[in-house]
């Protein structure tokens, strides 16, 4: 088709003044950024200060991280009640990103630039935290606590404003891993991941013990909610221990499909995927109001094994949970309190005790001074890192059981090890009580 | 920037107009393309004016009406102008997207220009492939083929999860602004400005083939397939240059995003995305270009909008945060239930409006 | 070889559920020409119903029931409300319109259920390679497929529904209410729509659950041919195989590239679906 001249005039115009435009150095060459002044306070008033968070509140990814926010919001409403923090309320506003990357974009600019946040707390999800992770370090904006276990929040080096949270995919998968070849020596094993980088730092920590053992990799992914030919795979290869690296909705799909075909394996669970209180709400269905009531709820989850560093719901002789289930009734959203709560509470009692650990006197380096000094006794059950050289958050794991009943047994003790080949130790280390911490006025 | 249908509708009858007097005469003397120009320069005056008296926030959005106005401008082109409808519009600003991070990530060397030459280079291709392949498809044939498009392509990322990054994509840093304006304007003024500066000249040379023979035969393809092709029109090829337009604003769009976000992942490139490109050039008006500039305002400012005020309203926690959804699907409903012609639909009459009683006292 | 079977037997269970799916669209394709985007917030509606029904009474076949009625009260109601003020403008805005429709309706139900996900049991026992409830999926599409090809062939109303769909015109002369077999038109199809919804909805459903599901049950109409119901079970048969098998063997994350790839094959050979009938269109 011959092209008019007109047109071809405004093209070549077009080239140009882009050209022109565009200055002509590489769109991938950056230069350094200089430092940033940490000496401010934005956000901060004599009797409150404001703090953001992206989650996603709508969209495919609401049904199983929206509690996240809400158990942190019912924390914070709870220290204000109780006088705030060094005479401060937190004001914490929870923006909904749809865990679609371009809008957390969108929200994280408006918190700080709009809403002036003090810092960004617990902002969730892998792809989400990723794409806004180089403007709030080069913002000056602190990055505390993401929800999620990949291990990129731990670079001081390159973001050394954002401080990690849970114990990352590849200390848990190492400690699965050496729990599983002890006690499960001779046994063929398979793992279930989702196909991101859960996966890939998954397998880096169980294969360091497992290698001789695995008989089957199935992975899944989120947009496909039919797990049947992972789970026939699964129990074609044999395999007699699985790891599952997944969250809770498919953790509930593995099951039941698992239960479809009669396979029984011995699960293992890592805590993104190991929330009993959600699992139960999930697959309690399955055993009343229907013809299919052979298989009973917790026949599903009986004898599942689950890794774990925060205090869980199950477990009502812990102080902590015994807190928690009260904020939760008073503060909570009404439905049943879950271990993805418990996530966002714990979260929110560790930042409230930074803030009051930061002292009156409150700037963003003294809450960076605040945190790396920090002494963190609680209330997760293993260490925590949030010094000037590893910004790891939560070090390892403790593996738990649970029996029909809503029933936990600790099977295995706090464990902790580095991402590496390190080894898996003991750590020693103690609590303090909901009363001891000091993390309100 | 023009509104092509108009101003054709009252140029129409008089193709060489004789010794313009007025103002709006000589304007309308000049060659198309050196009027679409003019006005894409006088838009970007104004829109560096508005970049550099506001803040990052308002710049950021900025750029995000920009490049959505230019995806939506390609896809008003290829449903508007040819009548093909398109519900995998997303497809190919995840191929631009995915392109310009790619080349940022692996050739970091390259000006900006150039990556933008290359992702309009590729989207082309990708354009005359998808136009080849349903150009016998038809209506809602096209629509669904399309659609699964949209859906199928991120499974890409995933697959090739070493070299595109899986779910959580690719993530790119990008020269902000030249040494010598450092100072003058922020960063994110900066790529709004660069944006703008693209999308503009991109909108000139749409408008210039939307008003040219391409544009006429698209419309003669649109109108009746049949009576064009015996009218000599080459109906195939046509709706393939028609694809290869909207893939091509499309993809540039999608390269244009990637350098202000920064950041690529397939969960930006959902179903939703695609839907909501075509949902919002419908509400903006399919007539013209100014439709799509409605549609990417829309598109960008009714869910910060419709979030503020749920927010301000003090609602129960679900309600607050399914208003944003909800709202923009009532404003869908009663606007294509009251100005089929959506929103542009609306301003035209009101102008004609205001035009016929302004004229009136004139005898 | 069992791998196989089982993939076999996999995809047959949710091919049922998108031929549901396809079948409902097509039959409001046929009698208005519209591709309605509203379906899955029509199933959103009709299993949320069965959902609140079934925990106040403790029945599935109740819930199951009042997820069989409200779906075509449901699609009666949007026809009426919503689609017929603004049929005539376009097919196009329509089509935008329906969308609109399914956005209202998934952040409707985000705002009475929330976001997060609740359960849906299974009709009968899911336990077994092909289970009871697999086997009822499949039997109750195939029983309702020929319920409505009997309503169309041996009935009045079915007489003149197709007859206000195909010739309204004629219809409307020889007295026929073509308003109201429009409105029955929809009416069926939210009906079929239920059903898909209640077929694949379990185990979990929350508002953006019938996404995909829709998505697969567009392309398997399109596949099918729109115009054609039995194109569409077929449709939907060859997408839950086509899915299943690509799945089973290349990984879940090609099997929507797999979805594109049967478009793509199926309409370079037939570009109105494989068992559209060969009629002059309209351009």
């Amino acid at each position: 088709m011959r092209i008019r001249r007109g047109t071809t005039a405004a093209t070549s115009a077009a080239l140009t003044l882009a050209l022109l435009a565009t200055a002509c150095t590489g769109a991938g060459e950056v230069a350094e950024t200089d430092a940033v002044d940490l000496d401010v306070a934005p956000g901060v008033t004599d009797d409150a200060v404001v703090i953001g968070s992206h989650q996603p509140l709508t969209g495919p990814a609401a049904p199983g991280y929206a509690a996240v926010s809400q158990g942190a919001a019912a924390v914070f409403d709870y220290v204000n009640d109780q006088g705030g923090v060094n005479g401060r309320r937190i004001d914490y506003r929870a923006e909904d990103d749809a865990y679609d990357p371009a809008q957390t974009i969108d929200v994280t600019r408006e918190l700080v630039i709009e809403d002036e946040i003090f810092a960004m707390v617990g902002g969730l999800g892998t792809p989400t935290h990723t794409g806004v992770l180089d403007y709030l370090n080069d913002e000056g904006v602190p990055d505390v606590f993401p929800s999620s276990g990949a291990l990129a929040w731990n670079n001081p080096e390159e973001h050394p404003l954002t401080y990690g949270w849970q114990t990352d995919y590849t200390k848990e998968a190492k400690i699965q891993g050496e729990y599983v070849a002890e006690n499960f020596a001779g046994q063929s094993v398979g793992y279930l991941y989702q196909n991101d980088d859960i996966g890939v730092d998954a397998q880096a920590g169980l294969d360091q013990y497992l290698s001789e053992e695995v008989v089957a990799r199935e992975h899944y992914e989120t947009e496909v909610t039919d797990l049947g030919s992972q789970i026939a795979e699964l129990e074609r290869s044999g395999a007699e221990v699985v790891v599952c690296s997944c969250i809770p909705a498919f953790v509930a799909l593995a099951l039941l499909e698992a239960a479809s075909i009669g396979y029984e394996p011995q699960w293992v669970v890592s805590s993104i995927g190991g929330d009993t209180a959600t699992l139960q709400g999930l697959l309690a269905r399955f055993t009343e109001g229907s013809d299919a009531e052979e298989v009973p709820a917790d026949a599903f989850l009986d004898g599942l094994l689950i890794t774990s560093y925060l205090p869980r719901v199950e477990d009502t002789e812990d102080e902590w949970s015994q807190f928690f289930i009260e904020v939760h009734e008073e503060y909570g959203d009404g439905g049943p309190l879950t271990n993805t709560h418990l996530f966002g509470m714990t979260q929110a009692v560790m930042f409230a005790q930074v803030l009051k650990s930061a002292g009156e006197d409150l700037t963003r380096q003294s809450l960076i001074d605040a945190l790396e000094t920090q002494e963190w006794r609680g209330p997760g059950l293993v260490p925590f890192s949030s010094s000037g050289d590893d910004h790891g958050g939560h070090q390892g794991v403790y593996v738990v059981q649970y029996s029909a009943g809503d029933d936990i047994e600790m099977v295995q003790g706090p464990r902790v090890t580095d991402r590496s080949g390190g080894p898996v130790e003991e750590p020693d280390f103690a609590r303090l009580s909901p009363e001891e911490l000091d993390f309100h006025d | 920037m023009t509104s092509p249908t108009r101003e054709r509708a009252e140029r129409a009858p008089v193709p060489t107009p004789t010794a313009p007097t007025s103002p709006a005469g000589r304007w309308r003397a000049l060659p198309a393309p050196l009027r679409h120009l003019l006005l894409a320069v006088l838009a970007l005056t104004g829109v560096c004016g508005l970049v550099l008296v506001t803040g990052d926030l308002a710049a950021l959005r900025f750029a995000a009406v920009g490049y959505t106005l230019l995806a939506i401008a390609g896809l008003q082109l290829l449903v508007g102008g040819s009548g093909q409808i398109s519900l995998g519009h997303g497809a190919f600003l995840m191929i631009g997207a995915y392109g310009m991070a790619l080349l940022v990530l692996h050739q970091p060397m390259l000006p900006l220009a150039a990556n933008l030459a290359i992702v309009v280079a590729v989207s082309a291709v990708a354009g005359v492939a998808v136009g080849t392949a349903t150009a016998r498809l038809h209506g809602p044939y096209l629509a669904g083929a399309t659609l699964i498009l949209a859906v199928g392509l991120p499974g890409l990322a995933h697959r090739y999860h070493e070299f595109l990054g899986g779910s959580n994509g690719l993530n790119i840093r990008t020269a902000g602004a030249p040494p010598f304006l450092q100072g003058i304007v922020s960063t994110s003024d900066w790529r709004a400005l660069v944006v703008w500066t693209t999308v503009l000249l991109a909108l000139t040379v749409l408008a210039t083939i939307s008003s040219g023979r391409l544009g006429r035969r698209m419309r003669a393809v649109r109108d009746d397939e049949t009576a064009a092709a015996m009218s000599g029109v080459p109906v195939g090829s046509t709706k393939v240059a028609a694809f290869v337009i909207a893939s091509t604003a499309g993809g540039l769009a999608g390269g244009l995003q990637a350098y202000v976000l920064g950041t690529v992942t397939p969960g930006s490139f959902t179903l939703a995305l695609s839907l909501s490109l075509i949902a919002a050039l419908v509400l903006g008006g399919i007539g013209s270009m100014w439709g799509a500039l409605w549609a990417a305002l829309a598109l960008v400012y009714l869910e910060v909008w419709a979030s503020d005020l749920a927010g301000a309203l003090d609602l129960g926690r679900d309600v607050e945060n399914n208003l944003p959804v909800v709202f923009f699907g009532v404003v869908l409903i009663l606007v294509l239930r009251f100005w089929p012609l959506g929103i542009q639909g609306l301003v035209q009459r009101l102008i004609s409006r205001r035009g016929s009683s302004a004229s009136a006292p004139t005898p | 070889m069992t791998h196989f079977v089982n993939l076999t037997l996999n995809g047959l269970a949710s091919g049922a559920a998108y031929a549901a799916l396809a079948l409902s669209l097509v039959i409001i394709y046929q009698a208005t020409r519209l591709v309605n985007f509203a379906q899955p917030a029509l199933a959103l509606i009709s299993v949320y119903t069965a959902y609140t029904v079934t925990q106040l009474t403790g029945s599935y076949w109740l819930g199951f029931a009042a997820a069989l009625v409200a779906g075509p009260v449901a699609g009666a109601l949007v026809e009426r409300v919503v689609i017929r003020p603004i049929a005539r403008a376009s097919e196009l805005n329509a089509v935008i319109v329906t969308l609109g429709l399914l956005l209202v309706v998934q952040g409707a139900v985000g705002m009475v259920w929330g976001n997060e996900q609740h359960a849906l049991g299974y009709a009968f026992s899911y336990v077994g390679r092909f289970s009871p409830a697999d086997a009822f999926a499949l039997a109750s599409v195939a029983a309702v497929a020929g319920l409505l090809f009997a309503l169309y062939r041996f009935t009045p109303l079915g007489l003149r529904m197709r007859a206000a769909a195909f010739h309204p015109e004629a219809a409307r002369l020889s007295g026929v209410s073509v308003g109201l077999m429009l409105t029955v038109g929809w009416g069926v199809a939210a009906f079929i729509g239920a059903l898909a919804g209640m077929l694949a909805g379990p185990p979990f459903i929350s508002p953006n659950a019938f996404d995909a599901v829709f998505v697969f049950g567009i392309t398997a109409a399109v596949v099918g041919g729109l115009d054609s119901p039995f194109g569409a079970l077929l449709g939907g048969m060859l997408m839950g195989l086509a899915m299943s098998y690509v799945s089973g063997y290349a990984g879940p994350e090609v099997a929507t590239l797999a979805a594109l790839a049967v478009v793509v094959l199926v309409l370079s050979v037939r570009p109105d679906g494989i068992l559209s009938r060969p009629t002059a269109r309209k351009v």
